[in-house]
Order: structure tokens, then C-alpha cells, then sequence
């Protein structure tokens, strides 16, 4: 999230996941209110620095889009810094810029994130921010048009001209066939076109209520005395209705698919998705520790056998993306070394995969991935927004912030049996989707690095 | 509501008080308790970088840091990594420009092993012939990746226009060429005069006290035996001396474009101005100049800023932005127009006191982790800041005037000797030369 308005990408996503376990017996449990109209509020006192993040999530993301206005959750994000009646355009980073703070936003599959980092003292500006444009949004068909120009060069650099983007966006799309988790985040060129000042309107009008909100403040706060600030700033605004969608369910996967994508660029790159359940089933918690053995650090296995002992990978990786509000993906990606073959890197993920399914991880492993989860919950409370857009994440896809706290336990009553049971029945051959990057030849004569450059006045 | 009165934050900047430690072998130790979390971060600085690399063997600063964790004399590569990993703590290092960085983050019941394991890598470190082949390749194929990234590829580009001759010029991973010459002599050598106790800085941030904290480096840090301080040279690079080009053709959707020249050095006196006037050109978010005209107004770009890189020696100055094919020349000269205005016309006062308003209400923000803290720490000492810029950065922003930003416009922006790099597909964006 460098940039404001930014879509959450699919790669970012599954490796800010191993940041959300804590430890319960340290963590500063949130304090809980819901409001008249439905919001719910969580906030959380943490005193060590003289700051504060206030985070606004809202329930909807590409998940709730419909075939042919792919991207219209993230356009939407887009458009709600161009003003409201109150706060014409430019004036909502204006005033939270001179007033010392930092704003943006981010979509994803599941949620729409809106949060402001400032100095304590000025918590109310933001909240006054928010509660305005949860509202009265004024959207003009100029600033939509310009907007979707700044989004397509968005597309542009994070798939069209980014192999390993590409890639990602392709293994959703063959993966999930019915299921919204098809299309990307930030949608296809001619969804983008085909949208209209009607569209956002209404998915402003159905999503964008109190009652379909999550609004978190991490730090310098005092919460007996900021909820009356957020009561008076955000009860007045009406409940919205209540957003009923049938969302396509995704049907059984019957056999492997693949698929390749080729284009200029030096460096293979192999990327391999299974099918598994997400944060409501218990074998989440298996498959997050398997997660660990396989990807955490580099004493994983991952890394000891294809970039240590094998050396045909420049880098590897293991990612669950667990907090998604209906069942996603568990995917395994490698960046192969030059001179390498894209199929002993394959073979090499399937058969650590195979080697946990033949015989159950060590206790020492089991017991390195159990402290690893533990110690990065503590390391997260470190930073007031990482811990804000936890709470936020687990309100969203339906998990409840209380599910946070009770991962710790259930990923320590984890078994080495677990592990192997959770590999066994969910990274089979049937149940894969490989895709793999193959590098075509630049057409144009590089300048190698270090020629001296062309010089003209 | 009314949110204009005064700055946020209370008028104080920071409110810290590290504990600045020399000890008897020349290593500059600062200690900072924070005590709200069981985490400590050691974070070690040393004054080495890919500016030590001798020209034709760009990459040696890299390579070396990059060997440091990969085995030491009494553990293997795996087993430092397993040591770490077990107990969920994490050990980084990062070679830069001016400076490496080694650092330790840990819970502090195991703050030992943290020490232990920093202090095995910076002072006993293998350099076996195995490991050495094994990451020269590694970062070999990193090189080869590099190239698909269009941003890496303009900025290694630009560095080679902008950084003629200087040891600025090659990037910190090296070249294919030069790295291909490094041998495990040239490592070992580099390692023994440049990772000396009194070229280091240690920043001890978290919930540690500063007795354990001088204790444990005594313990782990006392038998480093410190040398002659290796010489260096203050070059500064030569100014752009005409419009510079380079266009590289890729077959891509966006043409990425770096546009600069040089910059200024951190410890010149200009740098509080400079930051300020950047500020409202390019690098304020939103509020910036460029984001308001390329972006908001234009539609032509998805990000666009503007960054002085202030080094030990005077760095570079660029903006960078990505924008499809056919509106190249739209942007680049949006970019120049940018750059001639800032320099023709003073900015107004709106512009300069809301920038002013959020660089010194937002520096409380640029310290609120462990983590961050100890980083601020270590370059404030390695800059020769010193501590009171926690306590002065508000007045040193303050005191900066229109005029100020006008005149180092004028001194610091040229519109007509620049370096511009394009990438991408350069038949179809008709570039103008």
C-alpha cells in the first residue's frame, strides 16, 4: 500500500496473513460498542506513542461485484476522496495532511478499508472525515472519468506489465470458475470501461451504511471518552439496508488444471494453487502451521531444499490466505534461478509436498512453526495499524474479532497427525491449478547494463 | 469543528531520551528503553556500502553482507537460521549505499540469543568457499530478475547518467560483469577492513535496561578489536552538464520514466528547505503538485513523486511516474512544466504553512515502533545529527521562508540539464530526444 486508493494485491494479501497471531495474555483486548444504528465499534487503548490509526472497513469488496463490473468496489474506493457536499474534492487529504496525518485505502476480495495515521490530539478530524463521506458521497461524471484513467494505469502496472501479477490474476481465474473470487480486485479493462456513474451510485447506496461498517482506533485514546466523540459523530447516520446477495458458489475441483503464460521477461516463475477451506473450518489451523514448516524463515523446507540444497529457485514461498470471508486458496510460488528447469522446480515443491503427506513434520519443526506464530503476534502489537486492520479483516469476513484471540490455543492444540492429514486431503494432484510463466526472448536489442548510454543535448 | 489552531502533536516533536554510549573499542552504542512490549530490536550500522565497491568490482559490499548470516565459525548456515527461527525472532542484513545494516529482532527472554547470534555474524563470520559460490550465483540470477523490473531497470540506468564516475554509480547488487570477478580474497579482504567496532553504530531500542544493555554488549561485542579506520573520499559528482537520454526498449503497456539530476548531501545546511520545497513538488501525497496536475487533473499516471536521496555525499534528485505508451511526452513535460513553475513563482502561503503543518505534525509518526525507532536512531547518529533533532525538527522546519524555497528551486531544480530514462516501448511512445 505505497499508494493511496490501492488495490490489495493478491501476493500482499497472503503475506501480511502470518502477521495475525498474537498472543492473547499480552494483547490489550479491544473494547467493543455497537452503536444505534448498527455500527460496530472496537477500540483500543495503547498509550506508548502519541498517536493513532482510525480504520473504517466496510463489507464489500470484489466478492460482491457482478460479472461484467468486475473492479467496482475498488473504483468506488477510488472515488470517495473526490468529495461530498461538506468537503469538496481535494479537501479530505488536505486536512488531514496539514493536521500531521496520513490517509488511504485499500480493496480486497472480501472488504474496503478506509484509515487515516495521525498525532492522538487531532482523532476527531479523521472520525469527523469519515462519518461524512459514509453519506454523502458527490460523485461527478468528470472526476469518474479522469479517475478511471488513473485506475487503468493502475491495472497496467501491477498485471499487464508485472509477469508475476499476471500470473496471480490468471490462477484465480482458473481456479474458481463460478465463484467471484474469478475476477481480479481491481477488474478488466472493458469492465472498467463499461461502468457507469449508476453503478457506483447504487454500490455506494447498498454497501456503504453504518449498519455494513466496522470502524477501529488503535492507540493513544481513551475509550470511555472517544465513544461518546463517535456516538454524537455517527449516530445520526441512518442504518442502510441490509445487503442479501447470492453469491455463486464454487463447485468441486475434478482433476489438475494448468495453464501458461508467455511474455518478455528473463526469469520463470511457477506458481501452484490448491483449493482449501478457510478460517470456519478447524483444519485452517493445520494448514496454517504447515504454512510455517514449509515457508517461515530460512530454515523452512522450502527454502533449505529448492534455494539452499537445490539451488534452482532465487526464492519460494508458501501462502494461505485463511482470513477470507468464503473458502480461497493455498498456493505455492517459486522465482526459478536462471539456468534452472521450470519442471525440477516443480517436481521439487510437489515432492516436499509428498514428503509430508508420506510421514507427519518433527515435534522440533511442529514446535518451531507453534513459536513462530506466537512470537510474530507480539511483534505485530508493535505497530497500532497492523493490529487495527487484524481486528478489521476479522470483522469483515464474517470471522468477529474474538476469533483472533482464540487462534492462539487452537493453533497450539495442533497436531504433527494434523498436519499430515490436513496435506493429504486438501494439496492433491486433483485439486491443483499450475501455472507457469515462460520467458520469450526481448524483441528489441538491450542495451546490457553498463554499455555506456547514448548521450544527446 | 475547528482544526486549525496550532500544530498536532502538542508542539513537542518527540519526547525521547537515548543514552549515547562509546566503548573501549571505538563502537558507538545508544540505548533507548521502551518497555511496553516484551521486544527488543538490536540494530547495528555499519559506515560501509556499495560506495567502498571498487569500480570494477561493483557488488563486493553486497556480497559480503549478504555471506555474513551464512555460516560463522562455529555454526553453519542452517543452524543460524534454525537458532532464529525456533524462537520466532528474525535476523536481517542489508547492504546499502553508505552503510550495511545487521539487526536482531527478538522477544526479550531471548534477548541473549539475539545478542549472541548478531554478534556471531558481524565478528566471526565463515566466508566458506562453498557459501561464497553458492550466494555469488544466487545474487547473479537476482541481477537476471532485476531486469523485469522496469522501475529497476530505469533507475539503474539513471544512476549510470546521473552518478558519472562516482561510486554512486553502479547499483548496491552490482553488475553481471563485475560481480562475476569477485573472489572469496576479495570478501575476506573487504570483511577485514571494513567491519570494525569503531565503524560501528549499535541502536539498542525495546524492553531491555540500559545495565543489561551495556552488560550483553560487553559480554558479546567486547573482543571485537577495533583498527585504523579506513580512508574516504568526499567526491562529489559531477553536475549533469547537458540534457542526458537513455530509452530502453521493452515490450510493455507503460512507459516508465525517471527524471533528475543530482541532489544534496544529508549534512548540507539547505537540506530543511530542500525537504520542504519537495514536499509541495512531488513527494506530499496527494497535496503535491505533481500528484494534483499528472494524476488528479490529468488522469495520467497511477503514482508520480519526487524524491532527494540526501547521502553522506551529495545524491541524486528524481521523479518517477508510470504512464501507458501514448501519453509519455504528455507526462514527461506535465513533469518539466512542474519544475519550471516551482522555480519561476514563489509557492503561496497556504502551500508553504500546510506543508510545514504536516512534516512537523507528522514526524511523531515516523517513530512509533520499535523498530523504526531504533533505524531513526542509528542514521541520526551515523548522519552526526545529533539527539536534538528529535527535539529541533519542528523549529528547523518553521524557520523556512518562501524565499528559502525559491531560491533552492532555482539552486536545486534544473529544467534543462536533467538525465531522463525511459522504459518501454519507445517505437510507439515517440519519445521527443
Amino acid at each position: 500500500m505505497t499508494h493511496r486508493r490501492s488495490t490489495l494485491s493478491l501476493l500482499a494479501t497472503f503475506l501480511t496473513l502470518f502477521l495475525l497471531h498474537t498472543q492473547p495474555s499480552l494483547a490489550v483486548e479491544p473494547q467493543e460498542f455497537v452503536l444505534s444504528n448498527d455500527m460496530k465499534v472496537l477500540l483500543i487503548e495503547v498509550p506508548k506513542a502519541p498517536v493513532v490509526t482510525v480504520q473504517v472497513w466496510y463489507k464489500v469488496g470484489s466478492r460482491n461485484e457482478v460479472m461484467g463490473r468486475a473492479g467496482l468496489s475498488h473504483m468506488l474506493e477510488h472515488m470517495m476522496f473526490k468529495g461530498t457536499a461538506k468537503y469538496p474534492r481535494g479537501e479530505f487529504s488536505r486536512l488531514i495532511r496539514k493536521n500531521g496525518g496520513i490517509d488511504n485505502a485499500f480493496t480486497g476480495q472480501d472488504f474496503t478499508a478506509y484509515f487515516e495515521n495521525l498525532s492522538a490530539d487531532r482523532v476527531e478530524l479523521a472520525l469527523e472525515l469519515e462519518a461524512d463521506r459514509m453519506q454523502g458521497l458527490a460523485l461527478d461524471l468528470k472526476e469518474f472519468q479522469t479517475e478511471r484513467d488513473v485506475v487503468k494505469e493502475e491495472r497496467r502496472l501491477r498485471t499487464e506489465d508485472d509477469p508475476q501479477g499476471a500470473l496471480v490474476e490468471a490462477l484465480f481465474a482458473q481456479t474458481f470458475f463460478s465463484h467471484p473470487y474469478h475476477w481480479p480486485v481491481i477488474g478488466w479493462f472493458s469492465d472498467l470501461d463499461a461502468m457507469s456513474l449508476d453503478d457506483l451510485q447504487r454500490h455506494y447506496d447498498t454497501f456503504y451504511s453504518p449498519n455494513n461498517a466496522t470502524l477501529v482506533v488503535a492507540g493513544d485514546i481513551t475509550a470511555d471518552e472517544l465513544i461518546q466523540t463517535i456516538r454524537n459523530l455517527f449516530e445520526p447516520i441512518p442504518r442502510g439496508p441490509s445487503p442479501k446477495q447470492t453469491i455463486s458458489a464454487e463447485p468441486i475441483q475434478r482433476g489438475e488444471r494448468r495453464f501458461f503464460l508467455k511474455r518478455e521477461a528473463q526469469v520463470p516463475f511457477v506458481i501452484m494453487g490448491f483449493r482449501v477451506p478457510n478460517y470456519s473450518s478447524e483444519d485452517a489451523y493445520a494448514l496454517n502451521v504447515l504454512e510455517s514448516i514449509l515457508s517461515q524463515g530460512k530454515s523452512s523446507r522450502l527454502y533449505q531444499r529448492l534455494v539452499y540444497d537445490q539451488k534452482n529457485s532465487l526464492a519460494v514461498g508458501a501462502d494461505y490466505s485463511l482470513m477470507q470471508t468464503d473458502p480461497g486458496l493455498f498456493y505455492f510460488y517459486a522465482l526459478v534461478n536462471p539456468g534452472s528447469k521450470v519442471e525440477a522446480v516443480e517436481d521439487a515443491l510437489q515432492s516436499e509436498i509428498s514428503r509430508l503427506q508420506a510421514e507427519p513434520p518433527s515435534e522440533l519443526e511442529l514446535q518451531r512453526a507453534k513459536n513462530q506464530l506466537e512470537a510474530s503476534r507480539i511483534f505485530e502489537q508493535d505497530s497500532n495499524f497492523r493490529r487495527a486492520m487484524l481486528l478489521g479483516q476479522s470483522e469483515s469476513i464474517g470471522a468477529g474479532w474474538k476469533w483472533l484471540d482464540e487462534f492462539l490455543d487452537h493453533m497450539k492444540a495442533v497436531t504433527a497427525k494434523d498436519v499430515q492429514r490436513v496435506a493429504k486431503e486438501y494439496l492433491v494432484p486433483d485439486n491443483r491449478t499450475v501455472g507457469i510463466l515462460i520467458p520469450l526472448p526481448s524483441k528489441a536489442q538491450e542495451p546490457s547494463p553498463g554499455v555506456e548510454p547514448q548521450r544527446k543535448s | 469543528m475547528a482544526f486549525l489552531a496550532g500544530f498536532p502533536g502538542s508542539g513537542f516533536a518527540a519526547d525521547l531520551s537515548p543514552v549515547k554510549i562509546t566503548t573501549a573499542n571505538g563502537m558507538t552504542v545508544l540505548v533507548l528503553e521502551q518497555h511496553f512490549l516484551p521486544i527488543v530490536e538490536i540494530h547495528a550500522l555499519i559506515k560501509t556500502g556499495s560506495a567502498q565497491d571498487p569500480p570494477n568490482k561493483a557488488g563486493l559490499s553486497n556480497l559480503t553482507a549478504s555471506l555474513l548470516d551464512e555460516g560463522t565459525t562455529t555454526r553453519s548456515s542452517k543452524q543460524l537460521a534454525e537458532q532464529i527461527d525456533f524462537v520466532g525472532g528474525s535476523l536481517a542484513v542489508k547492504a546499502g549505499v553508505d552503510f550495511t545494516t545487521a539487526s536482531a529482532r527478538i522477544l526479550t527472554k531471548d534477548v541473549d540469543l539475539g545478542f549472541t547470534l548478531l554478534a556471531d555474524i558481524l565478528l566471526h563470520p565463515a566466508f566458506s568457499k562453498q557459501e561464497f559460490g553458492r550466494v555469488r550465483s544466487q545474487i547473479l540470477g537476482e541481477i537476471m530478475s532485476d531486469n523485469d523490473d522496469p522501475g529497476h531497470v530505469a533507475m539503474t540506468a539513471f544512476n549510470q547518467l546521473v552518478f558519472h564516475n562516482h561510486p554512486y554509480r553502479w547499483p548496491v547488487n552490482g553488475l553481471e560483469k563485475t560481480v562475476q570477478k569477485i573472489t572469496l580474497a576479495d570478501v575476506r579482504n573487504f570483511y577485514a577492513k571494513e567491519y570494525i567496532p569503531n565503524q560501528t553504530i549499535l541502536a539498542i531500542v525495546g524492553d531491555i535496561t540500559l545495565e543489561q544493555a551495556t552488560d550483553l554488549v560487553q559480554t558479546h561485542f567486547g573482543g571485537w578489536k577495533s583498527k585504523k579506520t579506513p580512508a574516504r573520499t568526499t567526491k562529489k559528482p559531477r553536475a549533469v552538464a547537458r540534457k542526458s537520454v537513455q530509452f530502453i526498449e521493452k515490450d510493455l503497456t507503460q512507459s516508465t520514466i525517471v527524471l533528475g539530476h543530482g541532489g544534496i548531501s544529508r549534512t548540507n545546511p539547505d537540506f530543511y528547505p530542500v525537504t520542504v520545497m519537495n514536499h509541495i513538488l512531488g513527494a506530499g501525497g496527494f497535496s503535491s503538485r505533481l500528484m494534483d496536475s499528472i494524476r488528479d487533473k490529468q488522469g495520467l499516471a497511477y503514482g508520480i513523486m519526487s524524491h532527494y536521496e540526501a547521502r553522506a555525499m551529495p545524491g541524486s534528485f528524481w521523479i518517477n511516474l508510470q504512464t501507458k505508451t501514448e501519453t509519455t511526452n504528455q507526462a514527461i513535460s506535465g513533469v518539466l512544466t512542474e519544475m519550471k513553475t516551482l522555480r519561476e513563482a514563489p509557492v503561496t502561503d497556504q502551500e508553504l504553512a500546510e506543508a510545514k503543518a504536516f512534516l512537523v505534525g507528522s514526524f511523531p509518526l515516523r517513530l512509533d515502533s520499535t523498530a523504526k525507532l531504533a533505524h531513526v536512531l542509528a542514521q541520526v547518529e551515523f548522519f552526526e545529527l545529533g539527539f536534538e533533532y528529535f527535539t529541533q525538527y519542528p523549529e528547523w522546519i518553521e524557520r523556512v521562508t518562501k524565499e528559502d524555497i525559491q531560491r533552492v528551486a532555482k539552486q536545486y531544480l534544473n529544467p534543462q540539464h536533467y538525465a531522463l530514462v525511459v522504459v518501454g516501448n519507445i517505437a510507439k511512445a515517440k519519445v521527443h530526444r
